[in-house]
């Protein structure tokens, strides 16, 4: 310990010699360290925000749409037939134990009224589930309930871009807006969520009970009928399961032939945000890499300088040597030495590296994120740089032949 | 007197190329405890080889030196340097002190590797430095202090570890002659006062002459060995402080 601490010491003081020499060759790992932090704050951001946007379509979440047809040789798109009804909705859910909600889903575009302003939106006829599976809050106002699905009444929830342009600074709670000339009583208010991951915003838009969209806006091909069903998986590991057992037990209920192609499908959009998440994480490794580079150059300076101070100061290594150095004693010098440097350029390096990154996102507005993770890493690197490229000089130090060393001119 | 330095047949050859230089050729003798041996001889007479390896510097081809009864031979080169650590104080010509060190820090140097904690360091330090006349200067650095001064300095290094033998390779020789002189008394006292042995290679007669016994070093042999009585040397010893 003694040793320990008379080593740091002397380290100091030796780099305290030659300032601009210390510093110059901190800089490469300043610079490097620095540009690890950043980088791994841009991918940790944009890991994040994708995440965000995940969540915010919700969590767990697999669509079935309703089939395509074909008629005389022309296919037609995804839920141009309404192939899904009520019941299978109901059949998911009480058939397949790893779904927690279903919300059986209509919907179209509307013209909505209220006062002297009209404004045109989305309107979805669902189940009160929809808003668990979508992990969607209420801002105000209440969801509808079972009743209101059971009396087809005419009440709405409002998200905030609608309530935006319809009423300006009114509490729309308990007032009447018309849609498609229907009279609705908002009972509640979605609070906000914000764009999609496609742009597109999620806020404008009204939820109503199903049945009072079948019967009073959209009309019904045959009783039951839905377009899309949103079900909530239990658990993220059982969402593969859970879309296979749909699939099969959808196939059951519309008495499909082994040969016959499915006449709906099952988007497991959970799984499609995954490999974005995936590709952004492969980019903030690959950023991670590259930045690692300049820190590796960093310690070849290092390298560099330790080596060119051991022949500077070969005469002091002799002396040491003549009055009982152990090779071990003259290592240990020359490690902390470049330990000092890589750890203190590794500190100065975070600082830069944090400082650079609020400039860089406040002026390009990328996401970015710190974790006290990625910069101990970076600082543990930083270390170990030091200790790696420093073991070659000081171990070529501690070989020195103290007769030569002590009459090195 | 018990035999502290025992040297037989010892032989050492440096090859450099395909020439096989010969710097010792069997040398032998015997140095007792509190002796002051002044070795002498021109350049490349072979005496600052041999002063390498009773400093356990470097090894000898063959022949064998025990010190103290230890043998140098088959040592590693950490067990070398233990051994110059405990045994052996270094005096050299060019002082070879660290020139940003202060001189305190300098004395302290072989006992931070014996281990010894702070507080005991400064305290054998400090000691040393006053058996040598510097106190007061413990704080100057080399470039601070005169040629004397240094190597005062590095006297009070080489003695800080109570070693078996002090060396001296010319000690004198960046040195002008009074000054010598003061550094020659301060070997004597040495030498009478507390009784340390000192081997010190000198190429002048007027400094080998403080010894007590004279070596004459000539191609790698000792060719000449004898006590060296003469009465101006003793009273020169004795005006000394």
């Amino acid at each position: 310990m003694t040793r320990l601490f008379a080593g740091l010491r002397l380290a100091l003081r030796a780099l305290m010699v030659n300032k601009m020499r210390s510093s110059l060759t901190m800089l490469g790992i300043i610079i490097g360290v620095g540009a690890v932090i950043a980088m791994i704050a841009v991918g940790a951001g944009a890991k994040a925000r994708i995440a965000e946007q995940i969540a915010s379509m919700g969590s767990n979440m697999l669509i079935v749409l309703s089939g395509s047809s074909t008629s005389g040789g022309i296919r037609f798109g995804t839920g141009t037939v309404p192939t899904l009804t009520v019941d299978d909705s109901k059949a998911i859910l009480n058939e397949i134990p790893s779904v927690k909600y279903v919300a059986p889903n209509v919907s179209g575009v509307a013209q909505v009224v209220f006062g002297n302003q009209n404004w045109s939106t989305i309107v979805n006829g669902t189940a009160p589930e929809i808003l668990y599976i979508r992990d969607w809050p209420l801002f105000s106002g209440r969801n509808f309930t079972q009743q209101d699905i059971d009396g087809a009444t005419k009440v709405c929830l409002l998200g905030k871009t609608v309530v935006e342009n319809l009423f300006g600074g009114i509490d729309p709670i308990g007032q009447i807006v018309r849609i498609k000339k229907v009279p609705f009583t908002v009972i509640g208010v979605l609070d906000t969520k914000g764009q999609s991951t496609w742009g597109q915003d999620q806020d404008d838009v009204i939820f109503v009970p199903l049945t009072t969209a079948q019967k009073r806006l959209f009309g019904m091909q045959f009783p039951g009928m839905v377009r899309v069903i949103a079900v909530q998986a239990r658990e993220t590991e059982l969402m593969k399961e859970t879309e296979n057992q749909i699939i099969e037990l959808l196939r059951q209920r519309h008495r499909l032939q082994p040969k016959q192609e499915n006449d709906f499908s099952v988007r497991n959009l959970t799984e499609a945000m995954s490999s974005a998440e995936e590709s952004a994480r492969i980019m903030s490794l690959l950023l991670g890499a590259i930045a690692s580079i300049s820190l590796i150059v960093g310690g070849i300076g290092i390298m560099n300088i330790m080596l060119v101070s051991v022949t500077e100061r070969t005469r002091e290594i002799g002396i040491r040597m003549a009055v009982g150095a152990k090779g071990r004693d003259i290592l240990l010098q020359f490690l902390i030495e470049s330990l000092v440097l890589s750890l203190i350029g590794g500190m100065v390096g975070i600082g830069i590296g944090v400082a650079g990154t609020f400039i860089l996102s406040s002026l390009t507005q990328w996401p970015t994120l710190f974790s006290i993770k990625a910069i101990l890493l970076a600082f543990l690197f930083s270390g170990s740089v030091g200790v790696f490229f420093g073991f070659y000089p000081a171990r070529k130090a501690s070989m020195l032949n103290p007769i030569e060393a002590l009459h090195y001119e | 007197m018990d035999s502290l330095i025992q040297v037989k047949d010892l032989v050492k050859v440096y090859s450099l190329g395909e020439v096989d230089v010969i710097a010792l050729q069997g040398v032998s003798l015997s140095i007792d405890r509190g002796e002051f041996v002044a070795i002498m001889g021109a350049s490349g007479s072979g005496k600052s080889t041999f002063m390498n390896i009773l400093g356990f510097l470097d090894q000898p081809t063959s022949g064998q030196y025990l010190l103290e009864g230890i043998n140098g031979e088959n040592l590693s080169r950490d067990e070398l340097a233990e051994i110059r650590n405990r045994k052996i104080g270094f005096v050299f010509q060019g002082f070879n002190l660290l020139s940003r060190t202060s001189a305190l820090e300098n004395v302290e140097l072989p006992l931070i590797y014996s281990g010894i904690p702070r507080l005991k360091r400064r305290e054998k330090a400090h000691k040393a430095i006053s058996e040598v006349g510097l106190e007061g200067r413990e704080h100057h650095h080399p470039s601070q202090l005169s040629g004397g001064e240094q190597q005062r300095v590095a006297i009070a290094r080489a003695l800080v570890n109570q070693p078996a033998i002090l060396l001296a390779d010319e000690p004198t020789g960046n040195l002008d002659s009074k000054t010598s002189e003061e550094i020659m008394g301060i070997f004597q006292r040495l030498n009478q006062g507390i009784g340390i042995t000192i081997i010190m290679i000198t190429h002048e007669p007027d400094i080998a002459s403080f010894a007590k016994r004279d070596i004459l070093f000539r191609d790698g042999r000792i060719v000449d060995d004898r006590m060296n009585l003469s009465p101006a040397t003793i009273a020169k010893g004795r005006e000394r402080p």
